[in-house]
């Protein structure tokens, strides 16, 4: 018994991690179509925004509480500058994407490097976050049920921002139907802007989530661009609801593989399941329903 | 209206439409008709703005807007009802109506002006467009064109493909637009005895140039019919 649930929630917390990492490539990847391998540099501008405001807030509780909205912030204007310096000039040119932003990501690792030095740097978690919880006979970690809390909350945030404001209305349009939205008068060139700025900021607040992980370094975002791609692509492109599944799933899965073998091995039955999965289902968990093509 | 003057469209170097120059008057309606592959949509498509023009002017209410984007058309009273009735399939009836409501001060009263037009529409508000029917799609296309409140409407064969009872419908809503005043209409249309019903004047395009012109009314049936069959 006790096994069974510290693999549940073990699969449960790195499903919120995964998932965390993934929801804004669910945007940006899953919605724009736009590989962007500098996504996880992205996460790591977010951990070292989580560094940056401890070292200058000092308390941890509120410097994490500051870093949310910062990394938010911070990734989201990453995000921006690269859309409008060099992604707007290569939508569907999917190879010249994915070889430019890889070379971006190259260079922002290296950035940080210069900036923060080779070595990882801590930022310690607050009080109210170290140690255990206890319910019903079995302790679960404040950090990591912290960290699915999050990853609920930034879903249930996206999905309603998605569905119920102007700006998620006009996203989804742009996305379904480009030309018919633009000859619709909807800007989408804004929407493409504006859609870059939340996916990437989404990828600073998982960032700030990796920070209660253990030290961070440059190659954070190396560590886990892989494994968002796999849950955005095991989800079905552009289904939110499909990256939730995926990412709960494929975490289970590796924590049930990690527990009666190794990390590295988990990783390679994984990726062999997850592909056998796609030769059966190419189009992934969800895919998109109409009588039609539009 | 609008005006376009001696315009060259081009799919990379394959130029397929010729110096084609035509006029929509302010309140009225022009038709343009044309076998398959006449280069009839690629000409409402340069008039949107969804493609470019290769040379020439495209003038809406005398301002020049060869080089404006789609949707800054739209905001200088362009709306687009393009060919296929389509619709944002993973949007609701509602969700495609509100879309283009959206930050517009009169927006709600928009939407329901509209839907006041398709009352087939109000029962399917909470339906994915996706899963609507091609006469259902095409009005709410219509409508989702209407709530931009244009002064030139640009429809793209709305009754293609559609069966004969809505398509009747769809008529006589594009015919009572038309006659309310206020709104001038650029139809492309393979149905000519509609288009010459609707329109007031008519151009028929064969091969990417502009083969006959002249005054619609049913009258130029004959003369366009036969310039069609040449």
């Amino acid at each position: 018994m006790d096994v069974l649930v510290t693999q549940v929630f073990n699969g449960l917390s790195g499903g919120s991690i995964l998932l965390l990492a993934a929801l804004g490539l669910a945007l940006t990847f899953g919605q724009m179509g736009v590989i962007n391998m500098a996504h996880g540099e992205f996460i790591m501008a977010g951990a070292y925004t989580a560094f940056v405001m401890q070292q200058v807030l000092g308390a941890a509780g509120l410097s994490l509480l500051v870093s949310l909205p910062m990394a938010f912030l911070v990734g989201g204007l990453l995000g921006v500058l690269l859309e409008a310096t060099l992604l707007r000039r290569m939508y569907h040119r999917p190879l010249d994407t994915l070889l430019v932003t890889w070379g971006v990501s190259l260079i922002l690792q290296q950035l940080a490097r210069d900036v923060f030095g080779t070595a990882g740097v801590d930022v310690p978690a607050p009080g109210w976050l170290s140690g255990p919880v206890e319910v019903l006979g079995f302790s679960f970690p404040r950090s990591r049920l912290f960290i699915l809390a999050l990853a609920i909350a930034a879903v249930v945030a996206l999905s309603l921002a998605l569905r119920l404001t102007p700006l998620g209305r006009r996203i989804r349009a742009t996305v379904q139907n480009r030309q018919l939205a633009e000859s619709s008068g909807i800007s989408t060139r804004r929407t493409d802007v504006l859609t870059f700025f939340i996916g990437s900021g989404l990828a600073g607040v998982a960032g700030v989530v990796l920070t209660l992980m253990g030290s961070i370094s440059s190659n954070l975002g190396t560590s886990y661009i892989v494994d968002a791609f796999l849950v955005v692509i095991v989800g079905g492109i552009g289904q939110i609801k499909g990256a939730v599944i995926a990412a709960f799933v494929l975490g289970t899965v590796q924590s049930w593989v990690e527990y009666s073998t190794t990390a590295s091995i988990a990783k390679v039955i994984l990726l062999a399941l997850v592909v056998a999965f796609l030769q059966a289902r190419p189009q992934g968990i969800f895919q998109v329903r109409t009588r039609s093509l539009a | 209206m609008l005006r376009m003057e001696d315009v060259d469209i081009a799919y990379g170097r394959t130029t397929v439409v010729h110096g084609v120059s035509i006029e929509v008057p302010a309140d009225g309606v022009a038709a343009v008709m044309g076998h398959n592959g006449a280069g009839k949509t690629t000409l409402l498509r340069a008039a949107v703005g969804l493609l470019p023009a290769r040379s020439g002017r495209i003038l809406l209410d005398g301002e020049d807007v060869t080089a404006l984007p789609p949707n800054r058309r739209v905001r200088r009273g362009l709306a687009y009802v393009p060919q296929g009735q389509q619709s944002f399939g993973q949007l609701t009836t509602a969700e495609n109506l509100r879309v283009v409501a959206d930050g517009r001060p009169r927006g709600a009263a928009l939407v329901d002006e509209a839907l006041d037009l398709f009352p087939a529409l109000k029962g399917l508000l909470g339906r994915r467009a996706g899963l609507l029917s091609g006469g259902q799609r095409q009005q709410l296309a219509i409508a989702r064109a209407l709530i931009t409140e244009p002064r030139l409407l640009i429809l793209d064969e709305p009754t293609e493909g559609i069966q004969p009872s809505v398509v009747a419908e769809i008529e006589r809503t594009i015919l009572d637009l038309t006659r309310r005043g206020g709104l001038s209409v650029l139809l492309v249309e393979q149905h000519v005895g509609f288009a010459l019903d609707a329109a007031g004047r008519y151009y028929v395009l064969a091969a990417g140039r502009v083969t006959a012109e002249g005054s619609g009314g049913t009258g130029a049936a004959t003369d366009v019919r036969t310039a069609m069959a040449i």
